[in-house]
């Protein structure tokens, strides 16, 4: 018997035990470490999104204002590169060398391996003339994307822009990833979720050198786009068009709202931009030179400028002052060239005196309403001026103002009312009473109200006591509704018969000896206010709120000129001229027409 | 005539040859799945891979039977014949050879390659059969190691030429054989400790392991003999040159390194020693103190020889394996590609073709060095445990077969065949489940290519007709 013979159980307990250690950690990377499962599905799945085509925006009366068009990105893929004819390349794209040189570096940075985008945003035409040459520049490919594309120039502001989303956003809603683009201002933003649609994914298998080998499981997991939903505006896109062009040279906006609705007709804000500057590769540029413009075209007038109203806010001094019992329409103040008080005096300008409730809104005399208003303030029932003044603010705030009407409008600001509070610290508590605030009266002193709030102040007067909030969705495509906020009535504390009494006084400012009459139309019974708001900027902003007709309103407005001076000169045309277009579709008065296109701007 | 082969058919061992023939079509279809081609998907497609493996396979089998019918004294008679015919291949392609991947290892025919490292592995276990089965082989001989030394080293020495780390090792197998053969299994010990101490003095410092030598040394020493006073005597010299180092250090401002004063302070306490055993004639402490002071120089050189002998592929391979070097682009890519396709498989597999890390070309060499990650991609645990089953019980079975042979020639012989088998298998797979560098040699049986294949079924068919005649031979 070999001696050494018992050492064949060594050597075979070498080799079990090799081989267990080996079924150990095939047990460990196979069944219990799940990384390598990810690891591979990243390395072979490449996953291609396929962007849904954005909603089309159309106006009220189905006429198309934004829709889309494709564009192509060109991607590339590092580790597939070839060296390539770089003159050529770069003619074709229309780039430079070095663009080439920087995106290649960049690419690779980010993974050789996977690809990224190398130029974004090209033309059909240059997508058609790069494709056919594409064979010679093995690594790069082209992915179809869509862009907005406008029908006309117009209502750059209401509709805003579309952009790449963000890390921020990124971060925050896992739905975006790099590249993915997003609503960034205007309804845009505000119906993003119905706009963008649903992205779908081609899941593909690619190779180690991420050629494509096939589709993952014959497409059992890919998805198809849906595309964004339709979206019908309130706006009438003729209507917003004629605003723009009245105002071309002006700074400032026009809010109209059908009254019945509160759905916004137009919005125009001045100075615009056309929305086709912040789409496509150049947006960055245009966005940048549009941010250095003084003329601030991108701030959006309608809902972010506060101005003071003006003697517009007489009205509803008059609806407050009636609601207290303090006016009555039969209350005569006479005027003395203006408002006195101690040794000072708020200036009138000249006109018959004294006036009753209805001559002085159509006259809009100051020193009537600086008694309106005293009379409120220092009513008797309420003890104190800060009491009065108080009772004051809360029918301010009720009616709309001081606060967001909360419309489909992102970024809508809350305008000012001042408080009690705020007069007690500027004054010191009990030292001030309605003399120290009597501007207010008249529409001047801290208050900052938007031109929407403004335009809903004369929707309100149109429905005689309530108002729906203004939007300018009307319609999305595949709902039934919209947002119910839209469809709730919202009512002020004054009765109709109130308002009776000032749309009476509205109708005699544009159709009797009022300070409107420029506006005065033969066939369509138009009521409307002056203001003249003075302010720190440099001459008076010219301010018209109107709604037209009389009864049974189909429109109501609200139109600042910034620095135009008087009311009547510039703010009242523009207003009638708005509502002749909207109700009859055409001008009978091309002259005060073209007398709006010579306005300077005084800044 | 026809009574002879049925005796041959009867003495044949058919177990093993149905693990043979499962093993290399289980290895033919995974080739297929690896290289699967959309548009050549007939798996007899000649230009493909797969195509060309069915060849090679037919070739294989027709391989075996020439050695089943041809006379046993073919290889027991002519092995040193054989051995010198590979000897001379292994010179010849150092001249005419073509350098594949930095090696000349490869001899081309026109679309035909040929690796006689390959074939130099059957004719050295037959020389090394021939050589022990010749005369009672003690290893108390001096001239028994030379001997053995030559034939296994001359073919190492030819093959480090090339150079093919992986052939290269595949000869350590032998060592397996020599063991079984009565090699003192301290040296195996030895060897094994060498590769610890290897591996070791890459990953710790110096001076760590140096005090642990030392300070073991000392311990055991103490533990195995009883002899604590002159342990305690010994250590307190140590200490003592160590201290008077430290200070003429740390006074001269010579900043030597630690490990570089315990390593002096302990070559000269152990000459000490040495004087002492010589004198006090305790022949057990001589060769402890050699044994430590050649783990000492050991761990020096091991330091120049990684920086300075290995080429700086396989340092880079070595540092991946050991974690010092993380470079998954690089070449711990292929690492960690094998590994994720081995891992994706999960238990049950992605199932046939439908495999993605391997067939799309993630993983390196798919069809050949790393096939066994399409075997775990597509198969999943079970496939990759049926497979390195299959493979232990082949193991099992040679060795049986080897314990039932008559003459040392076969059982030699058998355990050449184990050994290379368990290398070639353990180093394949270990290097794709990351345990081993990345060192390519061929999975038996599944990688792609005929030398391998044809090489592995002469050994294996060798020793099946070696077993069928076992009762004739010295008899």
């Amino acid at each position: 018997m070999n001696p050494y013979a018992s050492r064949r159980y060594i050597i075979s307990a070498i080799f079990i035990a090799t081989v267990l250690i080996y079924l150990l950690r095939l047990a460990y990377i196979q069944i219990i470490d799940l990384s390598y499962k990810y690891s591979a599905e990243n390395n072979s799945r490449r996953y291609v999104t396929q962007y849904p085509a954005r909603g089309v925006i159309y106006d009220r009366n189905g006429k198309m204002i934004a829709y889309n068009e494709a564009a192509y990105d060109i991607m590339v893929t590092p580790i597939q590169l070839k060296p390539f004819d770089t003159t050529e390349f770069c003619n074709l794209l229309n780039i430079t060398p070095k663009y080439v040189r920087d995106n290649i570096r960049l690419a690779r940075k980010y993974s050789i391996y996977r690809s990224s985008v190398f130029l974004k945003q090209i033309s059909a035409e240059t997508y058609a003339v790069f494709e056919e040459k594409m064979y010679k520049y093995p690594g790069f490919f082209v992915q179809t994307r869509t862009l907005r594309k406008y029908q006309k120039k117009i209502a750059a502001h209401v509709l805003g822009y579309v952009g790449e989303a963000d890390d921020n956003v990124i971060k925050k809603e896992p739905y975006y990833k790099m590249g993915d683009y997003i609503g960034i201002s205007g309804i845009e933003k505000s119906y993003e979720t119905e706009l963008r649609g649903k992205k779908g994914v081609n899941i593909l298998l690619v190779d180690v050198h991420n050629r494509v080998k096939g589709s993952f499981q014959n497409g059992r997991f890919d998805t198809t786009a849906v595309a964004g939903a339709d979206l019908t505006t309130s706006l009438d896109a003729s209507l917003q068009e004629y605003g723009e062009y009245l105002m071309q040279n002006m700074s400032g906006s026009i809010v109209a709202i059908e009254p019945s609705t509160g759905e916004i007709l137009a919005m125009v804000s001045m100075p615009t931009y056309d929305p086709a500057l912040l789409i496509g590769r150049s947006r960055a540029a245009n966005y940048a030179a549009l941010q250095r413009d003084p003329l601030k075209p991108l701030f959006f007038r309608p809902v972010m400028a506060k101005y003071p109203p003006g003697s517009t806010f007489k009205l509803l001094n008059t609806l407050i002052g009636l609601k207290e019992g303090v006016l009555s329409t039969e209350t005569r103040y006479s005027c003395a060239g203006g408002f006195h008080f101690g040794n000072r005096v708020l200036k009138c300008h000249n006109h018959p005196s004294p006036l009753n409730l209805t001559a002085a809104i159509a006259i809009s005399c100051n020193a009537y309403f600086c008694n309106v208003f005293r009379s409120i303030v220092e009513n008797r029932e309420f003890g104190s001026s800060e009491a009065g003044y108080q009772q004051w603010y809360d029918y301010v705030k009720a009616f709309g103002f001081g606060r967001k009407l909360n419309s489909d409008v992102p970024n809508e600001l809350n305008g000012y009312v001042p408080t009690v509070k705020y007069y007690d610290k500027f004054h010191g508590a009990h030292h001030w009473n309605a003399y120290s605030i009597i501007s207010l009266s008249i529409g001047q002193g801290e208050l900052g109200i938007t031109p929407i709030q403004m335009a809903n102040m004369a929707a309100t007067i149109a429905n005689r006591g309530y108002y729906y909030t203004p939007h300018v969705v009307k319609k999305i495509r595949g709902r039934t509704n919209i947002d119910p906020r839209f469809k709730e009535k919202h009512t002020t504390p004054f009765d109709s018969t109130l308002y009776s009494i000032v749309v009476e006084g509205m109708y005699q400012a544009v159709n009797g000896a009022g300070t409107a009459g420029i506006g005065r139309l033969a066939d369509i019974p138009i009521c409307g206010k002056t203001g003249t708001a003075q302010n720190p900027h440099g001459e008076d902003h010219s301010i018209f709120i109107a709604f037209a007709p009389r009864n049974n309103p189909k429109i109501a407005l609200a139109v600042y000129v910034e620095n135009g001076g008087f009311g009547a000169t510039w703010a009242v045309p523009i207003g009638s001229l708005m509502i002749e277009k909207y109700l009859k579709g055409s001008i009978s008065r091309p002259a005060l027409q073209d007398r709006m296109l010579t306005f300077k701007r005084k800044i | 005539m026809i009574n002879r082969k049925e005796n041959m058919a009867s003495g044949i061992d058919w177990i093993t040859v149905v693990v043979y023939v499962v093993l290399v079509l289980i290895g033919w279809i995974n080739i297929y799945a690896a290289v699967y081609n959309e548009e050549h998907k007939n798996i007899f497609d000649f230009s493909q891979r797969y195509g060309s493996q069915m060849i090679l396979i037919a070739a294989a089998f027709i391989i075996a039977t020439v050695i089943i019918l041809v006379d046993l004294k073919v290889f027991t008679v002519s092995a040193y014949l054989l051995y010198g015919a590979c000897i001379l291949l292994l010179m010849l392609v150092l001249v005419v050879g073509q350098k594949v991947n930095g090696a000349r290892s490869w001899f081309r025919i026109g679309s035909f390659g040929l690796q006689p490292a390959e074939f130099a592995k059957v004719a050295t276990a037959l020389a090394l059969a021939k050589f022990m089965g010749s005369e009672n082989i003690k290893f108390n001989n001096s001239s028994t190691f030379v001997i053995i030394g030559i034939i296994i080293g001359l073919p190492m020495l030819l093959i480090l030429l090339q150079p093919d780390a992986g052939s290269l090792l595949v000869y350590l197998s032998f060592s397996i054989v020599l063991f079984r053969e009565g090699l003192p299994g301290a040296f195996l010990l030895f060897g094994f400790m060498l590769g610890v101490l290897f591996i070791t003095s890459l990953l710790l410092s110096k001076l760590l392991i140096v005090s642990i030598i030392v300070g073991a040394g000392f311990v055991a020493f103490a533990f195995f003999t009883g002899r604590y006073r002159e342990t305690g005597l010994g250590f307190l010299l140590f200490s003592g040159l160590s201290l008077l180092l430290w200070a003429i250090s740390a006074i001269g401002h010579l900043g030597l390194d630690y490990y570089y004063i315990i390593a002096a302070s302990f070559v000269v306490s152990g000459i000490a020693f040495l004087v002492v055993s010589f004198f006090r004639k305790i022949r057990f402490l001589a060769s402890f103190v050699l044994f430590l002071l050649g783990a000492i120089l050991f761990t020096f050189s091991v330091d120049y020889v990684f920086h300075h002998a290995l080429e700086e592929h396989q340092r880079t391979r070595m540092n991946i394996l050991l974690g010092l070097e993380s470079d998954p682009l690089g070449m711990g890519y292929n690492v960690n590609q094998s590994m994720i396709a081995i891992g994706s498989g999960g238990v049950l597999g992605k199932g046939f073709l439908q495999g993605t890390q391997t067939k799309y070309n993630f993983v390196p060499e798919q069809s050949t060095d790393f096939i066994f990650c399409t075997v775990g991609e597509e198969w999943g645990f079970v496939g990759t445990s049926v497979v390195i089953g299959l493979f232990l019980f082949l193991l099992l079975r040679i060795v049986a077969m080897a314990e039932r042979q008559r003459s040392v020639f076969s059982r030699v012989y058998a355990y050449s065949v184990a050994s290379i088998f368990f290398f070639h298998v353990a180093i394949n797979v270990g290097m794709t489940i990351g345990l081993l560098p990345v060192i390519g040699i061929p999975l038996p049986f599944f990688s792609y290519g005929g030398s391998s294949l044809w090489s592995f079924t002469v050994l294996l068919f060798i020793l099946l007709k070696l077993d069928s005649s076992r009762l004739e031979l010295f008899r």
